[in-house]
């Protein structure tokens, strides 16, 4: 059989997953969508003890829009966020990245919380996460912790949650008034992980830039935010000289891995390109949200 | 376990391991070969399925996960042995060539023409680029696909 042997549980409670958690822990994984620990488990590149399925956990499955962040619950299935109005609404940026997730028969099974939490560093969700400051909720038996998206992401497939805590839910800031965003990627072909993508969120106010966010995926072990061209970017206004500049500052900064797919230099290049893509998609959107008057 | 679903309008219950997939449980189990596996770890398609609804692709789900579901394999679309207005137009088109990644492909583009009988080639060429075929370079499928979607229209 492909898959090596494991115990298998099929949890009908978040509460009866945490037991089980606290029993297992790092001999456990969860089984959210599967559609990276499947392929894991097929290659034998993880043979974890027990395997904790959490699809049967419904409580955690919905988009819910509460004072000033669209929550999604850990197992909300991609293509379900992706239709949400909610998140169309209120993160746009979020909205954006979703179809570029894998084919559209992954989607149907692969969960918000399940990208998050397997921290892919070329996945599109960590990266926006990244970008927009989301907030991450874990439970475990002895209670619940808000991580901050900043100190999520540890290392290459590494988070921050403890191995008797399972991800909850995800939240979301909802994009202040005349915001606009932009998600961009290169890869080989439609839905294939990123060589590099790029979530870029810009906030106009009075024709000046007064929020830029610009996060990667693709170009580290970890989503990465370009701080300094986000820092060149605020109070100007916006013009195809600036975005030169984020641009060239964005890929000047960053020290991208080299794989068969694309050497540090070209991930560069291609960094440079999506920022100025990004920044002018996202400019002409804040515009008509209002943001340039 | 003792796993029990719908697949193709019948009921079937069987016994299997938690870590057999679905595609391997409907090819060995069930003997319905007509889902075929590719890559075993999600990448090429072939083995796509219709869950619930849904396009999936069976190695990446458990069998023990589609208890109590819907299943639609390849061998659920003829109606009274005849093929169905979808699979006519691949075969007038001549889509397929050597036929392995075929039930992938067809099944994709049934559920996807369900949820958008008016797509164009665009969208239909965005719905397929998760499957992957070694013979045709694609056109002919994306031929076979429109004419399948302008034949349930009409129909």
């Amino acid at each position: 059989m492909k898959l090596p042997p494991f115990d298998y549980f099929a949890p009908s409670t978040v509460d009866e997953a945490l037991d089980l958690l606290a029993e297992h822990g790092d001999d456990a994984s969860v089984l959210a969508g599967g559609q990276s620990l499947i392929p894991l488990l097929a290659l034998r590149l993880a043979r974890p003890a027990v395997v904790i399925d959490i699809n049967g956990l419904d409580e955690l499955s919905g988009v819910t829009q509460t004072n000033g962040h669209v929550t999604i619950g850990a197992l909300t299935r991609e293509y379900v966020a992706e239709e949400s109005k909610a998140v169309a609404d209120g993160v746009p940026l979020l909205a954006g990245a979703l179809p570029y997730i894998g084919h559209e028969a992954i989607r149907s099974r692969g969960t918000v919380g399940g990208s998050l939490a397997h921290a892919d560093p070329a996945a599109e969700l960590p990266a926006v996460a990244r970008a927009l400051d989301a907030e991450l909720v874990v439970r475990s038996r002895t209670g619940e912790r808000v991580v901050a998206a900043a100190d999520w992401f540890d290392g290459y497939l590494t988070t921050a949650r403890q191995p008797e805590e399972l991800l909850v839910e995800a939240r979301f800031p909802v994009a202040p008034a005349s915001t606009g965003t932009a998600f961009e990627e290169v890869a080989r072909r439609h839905g294939d992980f990123a060589i590099v993508g790029l979530a870029a969120s810009l906030t106009l106010h009075g024709g000046a830039i007064t929020d830029a966010r610009l996060a990667f995926a693709g170009a580290s072990d970890v989503p990465v935010r370009a701080v300094d061209a986000e820092r060149l970017l605020a109070g100007q206004s916006p013009s195809d000289r600036l975005f030169d500049a984020a641009a060239q500052q964005a890929a000047d900064d960053l020290d991208p891995p080299a794989d068969l797919h694309g050497s540090a230099a070209y991930r560069k290049k291609v960094a440079a390109t999506l920022v100025r893509r990004a920044l002018r998609a996202a400019a002409a959107r804040a515009n008509r949200e209002g943001g340039g008057s | 376990m003792e796993i029990s679903l719908n697949v193709n309008g019948a009921q079937r219950s069987a016994s299997t391991e938690p870590r057999k997939t679905l595609a391997d449980f409907l090819r060995d189990d069930l003997e319905l070969t007509g889902t075929h596996v590719g890559c075993e770890h999600g990448v090429c398609g072939a083995c796509t399925v219709i869950l619930d609804g849904r396009a999936v692709r069976s190695c990446l789900l458990l069998a023990v996960q589609a208890a109590g579901s819907e299943v639609t394999t390849i061998e659920g679309l003829a109606l009274d042995g005849e093929m169905n207005p979808l699979q006519q137009s691949l075969w007038d088109s001549h889509s397929f060539q050597c036929g392995f990644c075929t039930p992938g492909f067809v099944m994709q583009a049934t559920a996807f023409l369900a949820d958008h009988p008016d797509a164009g080639e665009q969208e239909i060429r965005e719905a397929l680029s998760g499957n992957i075929c070694r013979c045709t370079g694609y056109q002919s499928i994306i031929d076979g696909v429109l004419r399948g979607a302008e034949r349930m229209r009409q129909s």
